[in-house]
């Protein structure tokens, strides 16, 4: 016990915090007893996302300290105490409230501090750094009373920064000193694309501005002077304008320190002291800082090694980097600039999708040096390992970076990698660490995060990480598993077709036959949806109402406060006046939000679940039925006028929009579907982006499939020309019940007509050519589904027993007082977090 | 100090599903597995959503341990002990809860 070293780490930044991991995690963790000096109030937190503080992540969330980490490391913090002063005679260390720790050996992290350029006025009231949570917090505070704000450095930070004022919604400016933002990382074209891609976003950028004095304001508080003579006016200044080095305790104690500010080290990160280290920005190794953090953490790494015993030496670092600037992909690789002999140059720009792409070549053509992308960083995981791996280029280089115009694909597949090409650069973990991390059983991406900690750093490599483990796993022969869950050993259509052989018709039967356990929130819904494509019965049905979630299971669509929504269906967007005045009083009786839908009808929010029977019962008394809005089923028909009153009509598209919405209403379905249908080719009711769509043209009618918008938008593809309505109709009958049987849970048309087999061509196939026989049976089931047509919700009101279920408490008539709306633009809203608390106090 | 409140008759629970009690000033999700004659009674707030909603998630088992999907953002919560199957460090509060004849009964000092 008593043979034990004792090692001090003054400061518990990103890279201190990185060290004690290390070391923690090493074979000589048990060597030293070890002491760190915090002097912020927080430990370790995440700098490089700061801004994410803005939006919503808290102080804990950034934290980088596993709970109880110190506690289980047996690792002494003094917490809100700098350490202020080294006596390397005594060896021992001095903290400003008095704590003295002798030492035997010291590693210096205290990082540094933001660059305030030496200006008169630059110390005046709401002029901030942008470093640390505490800033943060102050400049939330000052931007309350703040109409305008400028943000002074035009780099990475800084225009993080500006984004955060943005959303903040002050005016914002950012003043930057360069020609060029990001003058590190970007070149002339890449920074001028990057600047009007920022002025788009509403952030005034001024360039080349050299800030002479800042002083009061004529229209704001300060005025900033430029030595062009220009002036800006501001409420508010954050400087980010780049860091110093934070030397001033090893400089005190007569360290080497190096001429442009740090402590100097050598490879072993040792300073001129042999039992002293520093690491990250704090350190000066060949007269070089880094104000990134991966190299601070490979400096980490080098000295725990070296403490070790071993011979790792730090090299310098890749400064490359990409990053979401405000929702614009940059990055930036190696010599961006070309400023290396003999350096050849390829440049690729596209005015019109705002992309600029820029690479650097050796002089023989062979090798990458460098790169810049603005606008689209997808080429990035390419790109840097041709990079950091020195691996030869095509033949063509500039097809790295010109768009694909064919099927030839020019990435560098995880199979081209050597074992020791580093995927993840923030914790140095190359493709041979992560295949080892999956024949040690790692085989999904959060396995080998935990195992391997690639991708948990800037998470820049994660879609590497990914396809390096999909290539291994498929060249180890693992069969993908496609079990539905645990409790059923099958796919979505085997559970289908087990049903239809079987006329299986309960959930208790399917499991006893062919399941186990008690089934869960996955194989409850789907085969629930099943049941109800195939029976069509009523889905509150004794034995089904518990495979429903809890929009099928109240009838409406739940929302984030716990309060339902309410649509009434009206077939085609149609409704009469007197339907919408039933609607309207409705919603005025029970004070819901009203809100028209983009499928051309209305939505009533704000219902609690005691509310939905009596508004139901006046919806239906009025002529109206369930939109099955909270159903994955047809939803709506949209359309738009058509030929009886557009002038330009071909057909009635409002007229075959009610008899489709009719004939399909109630069509349970692996996922929503919506139709669309247009009067002529403008096409009005956007029927391309639907799952079935129809056009109207001189012929006849048009039929497109499987499109929809959504998250990945797909045109629907064109499938049968000039057809007549009875053709029309037979064919969407059978493409809809085709895609009920074989499509995945949850799996929309369009993805279900990518994954196809044969893709369009096949579909057409069975539907048109019925090349497995089977149309006869899948317009059978279509008409079963037509003919057992209910509104679920007059199904509903004609039974006590399922309107029990309709209140909070089963016990209280009660009503939930966690649900509290409060006024917007004259309707209510949900209250947030902050209003719910006043009025709960209030109340109380 | 805990004690057993008689809550609601058997019939009123949903088998395979879950309901919402006030006992005292406590909101109660209180789940039913017919099959094993077995009731669940953990606290009905959703620490994710922070709405009172949990007695409307689906229910089932996961490596055999009774289980609850919350509706909102679908984290999954252990009957037996409140415990957060996604995330272990959250956790919400389980009760007592037991069928005497064919009333319900829920004791929220014990577990």
């Amino acid at each position: 016990m008593s043979n034990k070293q004792t090692l001090v780490v003054i400061g518990n930044g990103m890279v201190g915090q990185n060290f004690l991991v290390s070391l923690m995690a090493s074979e000589i963790k048990d060597n030293y007893n070890v002491v760190t000096f915090c002097e912020e109030e927080l430990p370790a937190y995440d700098r490089v996302h700061l801004s994410e503080y803005f939006s919503g992540k808290s102080a804990d969330d950034l934290s980088l300290v596993e709970e109880g980490f110190f506690e289980t490391n047996n690792i002494t913090i003094h917490m809100g105490d700098k350490a202020s002063s080294i006596d390397r005679a005594a060896k021992t260390v001095t903290s400003e409230k008095g704590v003295e720790i002798a030492y035997d050996k010291l590693v210096l992290a205290t990082g540094s501090t933001a660059f305030i350029p030496p200006i008169p006025g630059n110390d005046r009231e709401g002029c901030i750094a942008y470093r640390t949570i505490d800033d943060l917090d102050e400049m939330m505070a000052t931007a309350k009373t703040s109409k305008v704000g400028a943000v002074v450095g035009g780099g990475l930070l800084g225009l993080e920064a500006a984004k955060a004022l943005r959303d903040l919604n002050l005016e914002t400016h950012v003043v930057q000193f360069a020609p060029r933002l990001m003058e590190a990382q970007l070149d002339d074209g890449g920074a001028l694309l990057l600047k009007q891609k920022i002025e788009d976003l509403g952030v005034g950028v001024l360039t080349s501005k050299n800030t002479t004095q800042i002083v009061d304001g004529d229209t704001c508080k300060h005025k900033m002077v430029f030595a062009d003579g220009t002036e800006l006016e501001t409420d508010m200044i954050l400087y980010s304008a780049g860091i110093r080095p934070r030397y001033e305790i090893a400089d005190a104690c007569g360290l080497d320190i190096a001429d442009r500010g740090g402590v100097v080290i050598n490879d072993q990160c040792l300073t001129s002291d042999e039992d002293i280290y520093a690491i990250g920005e704090c350190a000066s190794w060949n007269n070089q800082t880094f104000g990134l953090v991966a190299p601070g953490y490979a400096m980490a790494r080098t000295v725990v090694d070296h403490l070790a015993g071993g011979q790792d030496e730090f090299t310098g670092a890749d400064m490359s980097t990409k990053l979401k600037l405000n929702g614009v992909d940059v990055a930036s690789i190696g010599d961006a600039h070309g400023t290396t002999a003999g350096s050849l140059v390829y440049t690729y720009q596209n005015g019109v999708d705002g992309v600029y792409k820029r690479i650097v070549v050796s002089e023989d053509n062979k090798y990458l040096l460098g790169a810049v992308l603005v606008g689209d960083a997808s080429g990035y995981p390419t790109l840097h390992q041709y990079y950091s791996n020195e691996i030869e280029l095509p033949s063509n280089p500039d097809s790295l970076i010109l768009p694909a115009r064919s099927d030839e694909s020019v990435g560098l597949g995880p199979d081209a990698l050597p074992a020791s090409a580093q995927v993840c650069s923030c914790f140095d973990v190359t493709k041979g660490d992560i295949c080892t991390s999956i024949e040690g059983g790692c085989t999904t991406i959060g396995a080998l995060k935990d195992d391997t900690k690639a991708a948990t750093g800037c998470g820049g490599c994660a879609a590497l990480v990914k396809s390096v483990l999909d290539c291994e796993l498929e060249k180890a022969g693992f069969e993908v598993n496609t079990d539905i869950c645990e409790h059923f050993a099958y796919t979505r259509q085997d559970l289908y077709n087990l049903i239809m052989v079987e006329e299986i018709k309960t959930f208790g039967e399917l499991l006893e036959k062919h399941g186990s356990g008690k089934g869960c929130e996955i194989c409850k819904q789907a085969i629930g949806s099943i049941l109800a494509s195939y029976w069509n019965d009523y889905v509150l049905d004794d034995d089904h109402v518990s495979l429903q979630d809890t929009n099928d299971t109240f009838l409406a669509n739940t929302q984030k406060d716990g309060t339902y929504s309410v649509v009434p269906r009206m077939t085609g967007g149609e409704v009469t006046p007197d339907g919408l005045i039933a609607v309207g009083n409705v919603a005025k009786k029970y004070g819901l939000y009203t809100k028209i839908t983009g499928g051309q009808r209305v939505d009533l929010f704000g219902a609690r679940v005691d509310q939905l029977p009596p508004i139901w019962q006046e919806l239906i008394d009025a002529g109206f039925e369930s939109g099955h809005a909270y159903g994955k089923s047809l939803r709506t028909v949209k359309s738009c006028v058509g030929s009886t009153w557009c002038r330009f009509g071909v057909d009635d598209s409002v007229g075959l929009a009610v008899e489709l919405e009719n004939r399909y209403k109630g069509l349970r379905a692996p996922h929503k579907i919506k139709f669309a249908v247009s009067g002529c080719t403008r096409e009005c009711a956007e029927a391309q982006s639907k799952d079935i769509g129809v056009i109207a043209v001189e012929g006849g009618w048009n039929l497109y499939v499987c499109g929809n918008g959504g998250m990945k938008p797909r045109h629907g593809d064109l499938f049968a020309t000039n057809l007549d309505k009875e053709t029309l109709i037979k064919y969407i009958d059978r493409v809809l019940t085709f895609y009920v049987r074989t499509a995945d849970r949850l799996q929309r048309t369009s993805v279900w007509m990518e994954n196809m087999e044969g893709g369009l061509d096949y579909l057409k196939s069975v539907v048109i050519d019925d090349k497995l026989q089977i149309n006869d049976q899948l317009e059978a089931h279509m008409q079963h589904v037509v003919d057992t047509y209910q509104c679920e919700w007059t199904t509903t009101m004609a039974d006590e027993n399922k309107l029990k279920r309709f209140r909070h408490f089963v016990n209280s008539d009660k009503t939930d007082e966690n649900i509290i709306f409060v006024e917007e633009r004259g309707q209510i809203r949900p209250a947030n977090i902050e209003e719910r608390a006043l009025a709960l106090a209030e109340e109380a | 100090m805990s004690q057993w409140v008689d809550v609601c008759s058997v019939d009123d629970l949903i088998p395979h599903s879950g309901v919402c009690a006030l006992v005292e000033e406590t909101q109660v999700a209180i789940f039913y597995m017919p099959e094993d004659k077995a009731v669940f009674a953990i606290n009905n707030f959703d620490p994710f959503s922070l709405i009172n909603i949990l007695s409307r998630g689906l229910i089932g088992d996961i490596q055999g341990e009774p289980m609850v999907s919350s509706p909102i953002y679908k984290q999954r919560f252990s009957l037996k002990t409140g415990v957060c199957m996604d995330d272990e460090t959250v956790k919400v509060d389980s009760y007592g809860v037991r069928i005497e004849g064919d009333r319900v009964e829920v004791n929220l000092g014990a577990v």
